[in-house]
């Protein structure tokens, strides 16, 4: 008996350290790490076209993480950022996000905007099984082309943007419209869900005008907009952003149709810039409106003191660096649910990262508050995409001025999909 | 929009386009004329140049036309001198093996671009233009009383659009001018000939290549401070003015200037004419198509006087 009890012991003591060298190094300390910061990947646009972005995206994470760090941390657990540029490039992106998983041992990936850079890197954060929570805009994510381990809690996605700005633009604009749009996939969401939503409002949409996002001259693109245009839709993105709206205006003259504008043409921009005067009266789609409103609600007000932002939505510290104010909440919204959902599933390490998940599926509204100071938003576990207000502002006397918010009623549609059925 | 006045934009568009290309691209067949040195990190020159001019401009006060007119002296000398220091330290080093200078200069654009990216950052900034005016320009048409003038909606170009214009002719007239009446341009044009026979005469021919590469590269930042206030600086604009510079020399014929510049005012405007018509991505086809017409069935390009 003892004979067979030792040489059990041995081959079952070298199966044991065996099994052990061969375990992640996060299980090793899993019992003792309760110390140890949350590590939270950020894919950040630094470099390439989308770097205004990035600047700002960082500067919103950073003044969300201080916020949750000096209130404790997540689960009694300080939370460190790990960024990593991904030069506004789909493949480099999915090249951050493998990094953050093995290299990194990070708990989550967070972070990025652009479109493609999304789409490239979310099958790779599903195939690692990390938990992906993107800042974007695109309808990628609700359509069903990505994965379980992609949400988008902290901003809305463009169908739903766009398809509540039509009955406005409808209504007060004029119902013949032009659209000139970046030629990726964010750009294609709004011609795809604006043309849509336009027609179920009694209106059409005389020509589409795609440009290359890296163009840098747009003169040459006007001539295709139609005589008989009522409304000018124009959303570019891009470095050559300010050309391209003030090309606009010289093209146009004083005789130019009406202007709905998605604001990303004019992020980061100053709208006071020499060429923009013609902009007054014309109107805009905000995410969040970048000049502070005569009702800013006591969120938003701590919200622009944390990041550093003044009242019309520049940098405190030089107001030649206007903000990406209408897109960056999103990243501080994403962060306080990441708090959120870990707290309430008892996030402990990455074998929680499944539990993680399911605890923001469960999550539905959200109401206006510092953690959302947005505005209030309703998240839909199926579709793994939050909704909320819209704002429209009007140019008036140089500030953007909010003249008509949406319902959140407004910017719903029917689910497409039911990430919760796929399994982990 | 009616074709008369789209195809009236469409050219002023194309001249811009053309008047800056022409100065870039002469640039370009300067060096390789005189040196047969293939610039691949010309166009990021042409990015130093808008990114000094920036610079310049910002550090400038009062109104935007002296910023302008500083960056516009600064900007060209400031490259110029970088890049004759580059030709001086690098290139002369490789005894301007062509294989070899080809991947030294490839070097120096990645050095430039990231370097800049490091200092200047990755934002697109504007320069303030001089002056700015809109001008609507009107058409002819049948009228029940005869000939009639009105002002069709969105024919217009702006003033500074016409002063780059102007500006690149006086430039190019000027390096004509250079080249063909001053002894540097005799100098120059003997180095292109022969160098070693230039160099048993008592040319300075290692000065003149330090010289003629500066000059190269002093001409694209010229045409990028022309550009600048029209378009944004920022640290990636170098790559389709490379491009666009070599696909004009290609056509031009290597090394000779008249051929560039006609190559350029020809790719410029139906650059314009076919972006405006069709698409500028058709534009950009067709311009590559014509490079390998030509590499195919006139290998020195249509003015090059010997085989490439």
């Amino acid at each position: 008996m003892t004979d067979k009890t030792n040489a059990l012991t041995r081959r079952g003591a070298l199966k044991t350290l065996g099994a052990a060298a061969s375990l992640p190094l996060w299980a090793r300390y899993a019992s003792a790490q309760s110390a140890e910061p949350i590590k939270i990947g950020f894919q950040v646009h630094r470099t390439g076209i989308g770097a205004a972005y990035g600047r700002w995206y960082d500067r919103t994470t950073q003044a969300a993480v201080a916020m949750i760090n000096e209130a404790g941390g997540i689960n009694g657990r300080p939370v460190e950022i790990i960024a990593e540029d991904d030069g506004t490039d789909a493949k480099r992106g999915a090249e951050v996000v493998e990094k953050f998983a093995t290299q990194h041992n990070c708990d989550i990936a967070f972070g990025t905007l652009f479109s493609h850079v999304v789409i490239g890197s979310a099958p790779r954060a599903g195939e690692l099984k990390i938990p992906y929570f993107v800042v974007s805009e695109g309808h990628h994510v609700a359509s069903g082309m990505l994965n379980r381990y992609t949400l988008q809690p902290g901003i809305t996605d463009v169908k739903s943007q766009v398809q509540a700005m039509a009955p406005f633009v409808a209504e007060n604009l004029g119902k013949k419209v032009t659209m000139v749009f970046p030629d990726f996939a964010f750009g294609h969401d709004h011609r795809d869900y604006f043309t849509a939503a336009i027609e179920a409002n009694g209106g059409e949409v005389l020509e589409h005008i795609a440009i290359p996002p890296t163009e840098t001259s747009f003169t040459k693109y006007f001539p295709k907009i139609p005589r008989d245009t009522e409304v000018l839709y124009h959303v570019m993105v891009g470095p050559a952003v300010l050309t391209f709206v003030k090309e606009l205006g010289e093209f146009f003259g004083p005789n130019g149709p009406q202007m709905f504008g998605f604001i990303d043409s004019l992020e980061a921009v100053n709208i006071g810039s020499p060429g923009l005067e013609f902009l007054e009266g014309s109107y805009f789609w905000e995410g969040m409106p970048h000049h502070a409103q005569d009702d800013q609600s006591e969120f938003e007000t701590i919200y622009r003191e944390k990041v550093g932002v003044d009242a019309r939505g520049a940098s405190i510290s030089d107001p030649k660096d206007v903000s990406t104010y209408a897109h960056m909440f999103g990243c501080w919204e994403t962060l306080h649910v990441v708090k959120a959902g870990m707290e309430a599933a008892g996030y402990s390490g990455p074998q929680d990262r499944a539990a993680l998940i399911e605890a923001v599926e469960a999550m539905t509204d959200m109401p206006e508050s510092l953690e959302h100071p947005q505005g209030a938003k309703v998240f839909n576990g199926k579709t793994h995409q939050v909704f909320g207000h819209q704002y429209i502002t009007q140019v008036q006397d140089g500030m953007l001025k909010k003249v008509h918010t949406t319902s959140i009623e407004d910017t719903l549609y029917p689910d497409e999909v039911d990430y919760t059925t796929q399994s982990f | 929009m009616e074709l008369g006045p789209y195809l009236l934009l469409a050219t002023l568009e194309g001249a811009v386009t053309a008047a800056v290309l022409a100065l870039t691209a002469s640039g370009l067949a300067l060096v390789f004329g005189v040196m047969r040195v293939v610039n691949v990190a010309h166009g990021e020159f042409f990015m130093l140049g808008a990114v000094i001019a920036w610079w310049v401009a910002s550090h400038i006060g009062g109104a935007p036309v002296w910023g302008f007119t500083a960056a516009l002296v600064l900007a060209p000398l400031i490259v110029g001198a970088i890049a004759a220091a580059a030709d001086m330290t690098v290139l002369k080093r490789l005894d301007y093996d062509p294989e070899r200078t080809i991947v030294a200069t490839i070097g120096l654009l990645y050095i430039l671009q990231q370097a800049t990216l490091m200092t200047y950052g990755p934002d697109a900034r504007p320069v303030e233009p001089p002056f700015n005016q809109r001008l609507a320009l009107p058409w002819i048409e049948w009228t029940e009383t005869g000939l009639g003038l009105y002002w069709p909606w969105g024919l217009s170009t702006t003033s500074y659009k016409l002063a780059v214009i102007g500006a690149a002719v006086v430039v190019l007239l000027g390096i004509w001018a250079l080249m063909t009446r001053t002894r540097i341009g005799l100098l120059m044009r003997a180095t292109q000939l022969d160098r070693d026979m230039a160099l048993a005469f008592g040319i300075p021919v290692e000065r003149v290549y330090a010289l003629v590469f500066g000059l190269g590269a002093a001409l694209a930042a010229l045409a990028a401070v022309l550009i600048v206030p029209i378009q944004q600086a920022h640290y990636l604009m170098g790559h389709d003015p490379l491009l666009l510079s070599f696909i004009v020399v290609i056509i031009g014929g290597l090394g000779s200037l008249p051929g560039t510049i006609l190559a350029a005012i020809f790719i410029g405007l139906t650059d314009g004419i076919i972006s405006v018509f069709f698409s500028p991505t058709l534009a950009k086809i067709l311009a590559t198509l014509l490079v390998a017409l030509v590499l195919v069935f006139r290998p020195q390009g249509l003015f090059g006087t010997r085989a490439a």
